[in-house]
């Protein structure tokens, strides 16, 4: 674990538990608009727990870890000299908690379809065509105050098998590592303005809308650059500490 | 209205989808080359201290059928009970070994095996002590949200007798749900998403 390049060295490690989980905010498990979920979803009533210690570590990653294109969905599975084809953009912003502080060293992994709704995958049935240029994957870590940045092509809207003619709105996944196993979690970054967003039955899973307008990246014209790429501001909030406001204030912030 | 609290709210989740690999184990799923190797694909080597294990898993949904789409975190102490991680205020854990381990079930059979150690044994918040457990996460296509759960081994009867989160199970039929039998180094743990046997997931 490399402290000093995740930005970790200048705080003390946190050790409290994490605020509960506000399960009337997330999507419940079982929501048999979206079919998959009818088989996947636990019926009965979850055990509540105070986060022991096996909750509230967990592993860290530092910058050591990433390649130099990890970050570049553009270029890191093209040829040599090409790239991947669709509408370049940059996807930035920042990772914080509940308490709004930013999450330093948290490994974000992200995943998508191509320009064209396809994704790299044995099972993809979509007919779209797969981009030679494109895999799909990418990573980064986040810096000192939590924020991040990626390059990568505009994905496209796909079908899928649900109802008899479900789309999804373009999306990337995003999978967050936090400093505590409980906060892990995924989600899915939506594109602002798309009207697919709220047709789709994965999204429509999510009850409060409030908390569907929190996953959807605005498009932000201070961080393009010209000629080059579009930028989309996305802020991901995770599991907060419950850090007393007397240690608060002896960390200053 | 009554004050806020003025806490941000979490991001909401969403499912990892069917395809989930491609991000969190682009090795496995064909996507050579971006990534050196899937994080977490290996816990162990010479140097780890503790008793070398293998742990199956499989994950049935509610008509038995295996996953064959799922990806499963596992997160561990070391032999001697501490977590390799800046928030474990104790002592320094076992530098060989990160406790964390990530696969994919099986495309046709649904299992996964994690080659790992067994953990020692870790306070609960009171000070008396958990068995020895793994705590397991579980994301698919169909799950909306994270499923977190835990493992406990068979062969420690009298661990999970004093157990303090196992005692917490109201509905004592279903303790078993959360214990894998041993059979000579090989730990089965099947987790039913829902039924007659569905798991006892964790909300923690
Ligand atoms: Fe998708």
């Amino acid at each position: 674990m490399k402290t000093e390049a995740s930005g970790l060295s200048n705080r003390k490690p946190e050790t409290e538990a994490f605020f509960p989980r506000d399960r009337d905010w997330h999507p419940p498990a079982f929501a048999p608009g979206y079919k998959s979920s009818v088989l996947r979803s636990p019926r009965k009533a979850l055990l509540s727990l105070d986060g022991t210690l096996s909750e509230i570590t967990g592993p860290v990653f530092g910058h050591d870890i990433l390649g130099e294109l990890d970050d570049d969905l553009i270029r890191n599975f093209a040829r040599p000299g090409e790239s991947a084809v669709g509408p370049r953009i940059i996807v930035h912003g920042r990772v914080l908690d509940e308490r709004g502080k930013g999450v330093p060293g948290a490994l974000l992994e992200f995943w998508q379809a191509n320009a064209g709704g396809r994704y790299r995958h044995k099972r993809e049935g979509y007919v779209a065509a797969l981009d030679p240029n494109f895999g799909g994957c990418g990573r980064t870590v986040t810096g000192a105050d939590g924020s991040y940045s990626f390059r990568t092509i505009r994905p496209g809207p796909y079908p899928w098998p649900n109802g008899p003619n479900d789309w999804r709105p373009a999306h990337i996944h995003f999978s967050i590592f936090g400093h505590g196993f409980a906060q892990r979690l995924i989600t899915q970054m939506y594109f602002e303005g798309d009207p697919l967003i709220w047709k789709c039955p994965i999204v429509r899973t999510i009850p409060d809308k409030a908390a569907i307008e929190r996953l959807i990246a605005g498009l932000d014209m201070e961080a393009t650059i010209p000629m080059d790429a579009c930028a989309y501001k996305f802020d991901i909030v995770l599991r907060g500490r419950q850090s007393s406001l007397f240690e608060n204030r002896l960390e200053g912030n | 209205m009554p004050q806020s609290s003025d806490r941000l709210k979490e991001s909401a989740s969403q499912t990892a989808g069917p395809y989930v690999h491609i991000g969190l184990m682009p090795n496995f799923s064909g996507i050579a080359g971006v990534f050196g190797t899937d994080l977490g694909a290996i816990m162990v080597d010479e140097k780890t201290r503790g008793e070398r294990i293998d742990v199956k898993m499989r994950v049935f949904d509610g008509a038995d059928q295996p996953l064959t789409d799922a990806l499963v975190e596992i997160w561990q102490a070391d032999a001697d009970g501490f977590y390799n991680s800046p928030s474990e205020p104790r002592a320094v854990a076992d530098p060989n070994f990160t406790g964390w381990g990530r696969l994919a079930t099986d495309m046709t059979t649904g299992e996964c095996v994690f080659r790992t150690i067994k953990p020692g044994r870790v306070p609960f918040g009171d000070g008396r002590l958990m068995a020895p457990h793994i705590t397991v996460w579980i994301v698919a296509r169909g799950i909306n949200i994270g499923l977190h759960t835990r493992m406990y081994f068979g062969d420690e009867t009298t661990a999970n007798t004093e157990d303090p989160v196992l005692a917490m199970i109201e509905d004592r039929t279903r303790v078993p749900t959360l214990i894998a039998p041993r059979d000579g180094d090989i730990y089965t743990f099947d987790i039913h998403l829902q039924g007659e046997h569905e798991t006892v997931f964790l909300d923690i």
